[in-house]
């Protein structure tokens, strides 16, 4: 539990970023979530990310809604800024906060529930207006903090714990993500740690809407024979298009990738997505083939992996705003209160 | 043509025969009340305005106010002028002159005559007897005829109709041509080839009138009561006021009655928030919903930039989970309720006071928020800027409770002011050197004994002064606990930080009774004018009323102290249910009995006739029954 504290020792010859942190400082409280959930995974991603991309702690700020996953901004990155929000909420907060104060670096983590059900509409417009963040869906097709409810992303025929079977069409976030403008869109699996680092490297690399959907099983409630988001179930059925590594504009290049068909994507702050092709017919870079493969593969029964799309050019929020280059939040009087010379021209015009 | 009584008959009209007069005419010079009945989408608002700018030139004050539907075209509706030297601007009640341009309301506008008032209606197609009354002064000017043989297109046929009317009237009532085409160029500089044919309509009405209709007993005469006030939408004065006030944030959803504030927000962000390389110094984002509003401004105002919305009742039921938030978590936020009739869809486009229990304890569990009532657009500007200053310092949701009359109508109103050395108030902010100088942080401490704690904005040091915001319990430094003790102390200190509030939130507005009374009156927001009316009445009426007119919500002291010191006050608010009596007596404790309620809620502005009316007879009812009592 949260009262428990963390031991604050560092081992002296933990390895070090670029900026002297080591792994430790991206870390957080200790997690409440059951033993062996695929959140916790994901949070350990998230710390190894962040770590590996040089990212100065305290300029991430975590935002999440209610429910399991939306607890996780707790578990990393302590020295960074947190905000839970109310249920279903957390992507109008981010998009203001990321108004106030661009300089920072903005992730939200939430669920299928706080994301397809009753967040749907804001993740719908958090996407469409190009907030620059990375949101990352825990996506485990269950409601755990209530105790195993179907959620908006529960397959079809997919069956509960305790045997009802799931009669709703399921809403795919990555086919939404992908017609709603996102411009960065991945999907992974909580136990496949090679795959979702260099995506969320990527994705907090990106200048724009990040979506990645990261398939995490239940445990407690979601893990059994019958379920489609079960580790089993996901492991025999993962389609990935792609593996990559994530190459930072500072970073000297390793040359230690794996062979095969290689394609190089230069994001806006000069980070170099590496993509080497699983599937032959396949381009991240092609929203509208990335559309009919996902829906092909989905009739097929299949869970499409990897970076899907990528449009390494993309405009944010900010760029249509045309606001000022110093955040928001540090606007100072002078920048802001207009002086009182103007106040009589108004005033004479209101006679 | 006839002229007897003013009225234009036309030859050969048999049905219009002569009206032998019961009723004198009214005669009245710098007080009178002019309504000008149109269509909605007609293109009435800029003749009626340019009518009330005119008198204002003269040095007249005017209220005036426009009670328009929630439609777009085709439906009815009025603008009424209240003219008086005297300064009175709220509604008075009753109508002594009626320009009836609306077939659909004729009926209902001839009957809201006052005996001896005037009706002025467009003569071309001849009307029955039976639709006039006996007890007015019927003028008539063929102002479609008149129109028709200038103008060709008809859309422009139907809009000089109404500048034709303003030239009929200016004569009646003696405005100085000049005057009017001054204003008229004016109002459209930059689309000069409107002037023209604006000035040939308005020609037409005042040369048919100065041939054809006698002078009438309503006048205006140049003054000097005027003086440099000017003439505004306090919604208008809100924004100004949000500017001035340093917001850079605004989020929002489009509903009536509050649209127009963000508007104004972005009209003059536009004008005066643009760096030297035309970037904006500030941010407006249309949401999706009120939920997605209030939350992007929850973002924004928990980073530290100062954020608003601007909304009105249905958006305040919907951001109630947000405000809760705030409250607990302490976030500071604006928001700007141009209330309107309720409940429900209610009454989009017509007034009430009717959200205050809502915004006053908006949210599940324990909530209370501070409102402040603008009685005002000068304090709509006031109030305004210095709500950021308060959401700052206290980190909660400042309500500005305006209504529609204010926020949408055109109130005449004391210039706007601003203090060149004002500094903004960002409250109790740890920064870098703080942290750095080890200054230590706990999110929710009372470190100064007012309750209200320190914060820090994100990304402000590398490993000193984060926390995380949550609406789950917390104990002092922001971890998640269950523990009643932490919980606790929490909820206690927040009602310590009310305490502090009432010190720091605008005074009352008292005006004490020409002589010692028992009795007294509270009242808020767009009620003054009219009670300041009302009050005049009363005392020729040897009825003697000390006032209040309350600011704020917590209540300072000083409101309790009102109630305690006289036997009964009248409570005047514009909702059915007398919410604000029910906070004064929820909060202070107040005896019920004590306060007497006059409500106005039928989505009219209150006017002074229906106060006075009120309060005489309810205090005459109140007699009888202390009478009764002692016997």
């Amino acid at each position: 539990m949260t009262y428990i504290a963390k031991p604050s020792l560092h081992h002296p010859s933990l390895e070090k970023n670029a900026l002297g942190f080591t792994r430790r400082d991206y870390e957080g409280r200790i997690s409440t979530l059951c033993a062996g959930c695929g959140h916790d995974s994901i949070s350990a991603s998230i710390v190894q990310a962040c770590f590996e991309i040089d990212l100065a702690p305290h300029r991430l700020a975590k935002f999440s809604g209610i429910g399991c996953s939306s607890k996780t901004p707790d578990y990393f990155v302590s020295p960074a800024h947190g905000f839970n929000a109310v249920h279903g909420r957390m992507p109008s907060v981010l998009t203001g906060a990321n108004i106030a104060a661009k300089d920072l670096i903005y992730l939200g983590v939430s669920g299928d529930g706080d994301t397809a059900s009753i967040g749907l509409g804001q993740f719908a417009h958090a996407v469409r207006r190009g907030v620059n963040m990375t949101y990352v869906v825990e996506n485990n097709g269950v409601y755990g903090l209530t105790k195993g409810q179907f959620s908006a992303t529960s397959d079809r025929g997919s069956k509960a714990k305790k045997g009802a079977e799931n009669k709703d069409s399921p809403i795919d976030l990555v086919m939404l993500a992908l017609q709603l403008g996102a411009t960065y869109v991945g999907r992974s699996f909580s136990g496949d740690k090679t795959q979702l680092v260099p995506l969320i490297k990527g994705a907090l690399s990106h200048k724009g809407t990040a979506i990645l959907d990261v398939l995490s099983p239940c445990v407690a409630f979601n893990n059994h024979v019958g379920s489609t988001k079960s580790f089993d179930y996901i492991r025999e059925h993962n389609d990935a298009v792609n593996r990559m590594d994530v190459i930072s504009p500072r970073a000297p290049i390793r040359a230690d990738y794996a062979p095969g068909e290689l394609k190089e994507v230069v994001q806006h702050d000069g980070s170099i997505l590496r993509l080497r092709k699983v599937a032959d017919d396949y381009d991240s870079t092609d929203r509208n083939a990335a559309l009919g493969y996902l829906a092909r593969k989905a009739a097929e029964g299949e869970i499409v992996t990897g970076l899907l799309f990528v449009d390494p050019d993309a405009h944010d929020l900010h760029d249509g705003m045309n606001t000022v280059d110093t955040p928001l939040n540090k606007l100072t009087d002078a920048d802001l209160v207009p002086p009182v010379s103007a106040l009589e021209k108004i005033n004479a015009s209101l006679r | 043509m006839d002229r007897r009584n003013g009225r234009a008959v036309r030859p050969g009209d048999g049905q219009e025969a002569h009206r032998s007069f019961m009723t004198k005419p009214i005669a009245a010079t710098n007080d009178f009340v002019v309504k000008f009945a149109n269509v909605n989408g007609s293109g009435s608002a800029s003749a009626n305005g340019l009518f009330a700018k005119v008198i204002l030139r003269m040095g007249v004050p005017v209220g005036a106010r426009n009670i328009f539907p929630s439609n777009i075209q085709g439906l009815p509706t009025w603008y009424e002028v209240r003219v008086s030297e005297a300064g009175w601007l709220g509604r008075r009640g009753g109508v002594d002159l009626m320009v009836a341009m609306n077939p659909q309301t004729w009926v209902g506008d001839v009957q809201e005559i006052l005996p001896g008032g005037y009706l002025l209606y467009d003569s071309s197609k001849p009307l029955p007897a039976s639709k006039f009354r006996d007890d007015i002064n019927v003028i008539g000017a063929p102002l479609t005829e008149l129109i028709a043989a200038e103008f060709v297109n008809p859309r422009e046929r139907q809009l000089f109709k109404n500048i034709c009317y303003v030239g009929v009237i200016s004569h009646l009532l003696g405005f100085d041509p000049e005057l009017v085409k001054q204003l008229l160029t004016q109002e459209f500089k930059g689309k000069d080839k409107l002037i023209q044919p604006n000035f040939k309509a308005f020609e037409l009405g005042r040369a048919y009138a100065e041939a054809n209709i006698a002078p009438i007993g309503l006048k205006v005469r140049t003054s000097d009561k005027v003086g440099d006030r000017i003439f505004v939408e306090g919604n208008d004065a809100a924004a100004l006021g949000a500017v001035y006030g340093g917001a850079t944030f605004c989020a929002w959803y489009p509903i009536t009655p509050s649209t127009s504030l963000a508007e104004s927000f972005q009209k003059y962000c536009t004008a005066l928030r643009k760096d030297g390389e035309g970037k904006n110094r500030f941010a407006i984002v249309q949401a999706e919903d009120e939920i997605a509003s209030i939350g992007m401004v929850m973002g924004a105002g928990w980073a530290g930039s100062r954020a608003f919305t601007c909304t009105s009742g249905p958006g305040i039921s919907l951001m109630n989970e947000f405000v809760g938030f705030s409250y607990y978590a302490e976030i500071p936020a604006v928001i700007f309720d141009v209330q309107r009739g309720g409940p429900s869809t209610g009454m989009p486009t017509r007034t009430q006071q009717s959200d205050l229990m809502l915004a006053a304890y908006a949210s599940h569990g324990d909530t209370k928020h501070p409102l402040l009532f603008p009685a005002n657009p000068t304090e709509c500007f006031e109030f305004g800027a210095m709500a950021f200053d308060l959401a700052d310092f206290f980190q909660t949701t400042i309500f500005v409770m305006l209504d529609l009359d204010i926020g949408m109508q055109e109130w005449l109103t004391e210039p706007f002011k601003w203090d060149a050395t004002k500094k903004l108030n960002r409250g109790k902010v740890l920064t870098y050197e703080h942290l750095e100088q080890g200054v230590e942080f706990g999110r929710y401490r009372d470190v100064d004994g007012d309750a209200v704690p320190y914060r820090t904005y994100p990304g402000t040091h590398p490993t000193k002064g984060s926390y995380f915001t949550r609406g789950s319990s917390h104990d002092k430094d922001a971890r998640y606990s269950e523990r009643g003790e932490d919980y606790t102390e929490g909820m206690q200190r927040l009602l310590r930080k009310w305490e502090t509030m009432k010190k720091h939130l605008p005074a009352p507005i008292v005006r004490a009774a020409q002589r010692r009374t028992p009795d007294g009156v509270l009242y808020i927001g767009s009620t003054g004018p009219a009670m300041k009316e009302a009050h005049h009445t009363l005392d020729e009426l040897g009825i003697h009323l000390d006032s209040m007119r309350i600011r704020a919500f917590p209540f300072s002291d000083e409101v309790f102290e009102f109630i305690r010191n006289h036997e009964q006050v009248f409570v005047v608010e514009q909702n059915r249910d007398a919410q604000l009596k029910s906070l004064l007596v929820n909060e202070g404790g107040v005896h019920p009995a004590r306060l007497v309620s006059v409500l106005h809620y039928d989505g009219t502005p209150i006017t002074a006739r229906f106060i006075v009316k009120d309060i005489t007879e309810k205090l005459k009812a109140g007699h009888a029954t202390l009478r009764e009592n002692a016997q």
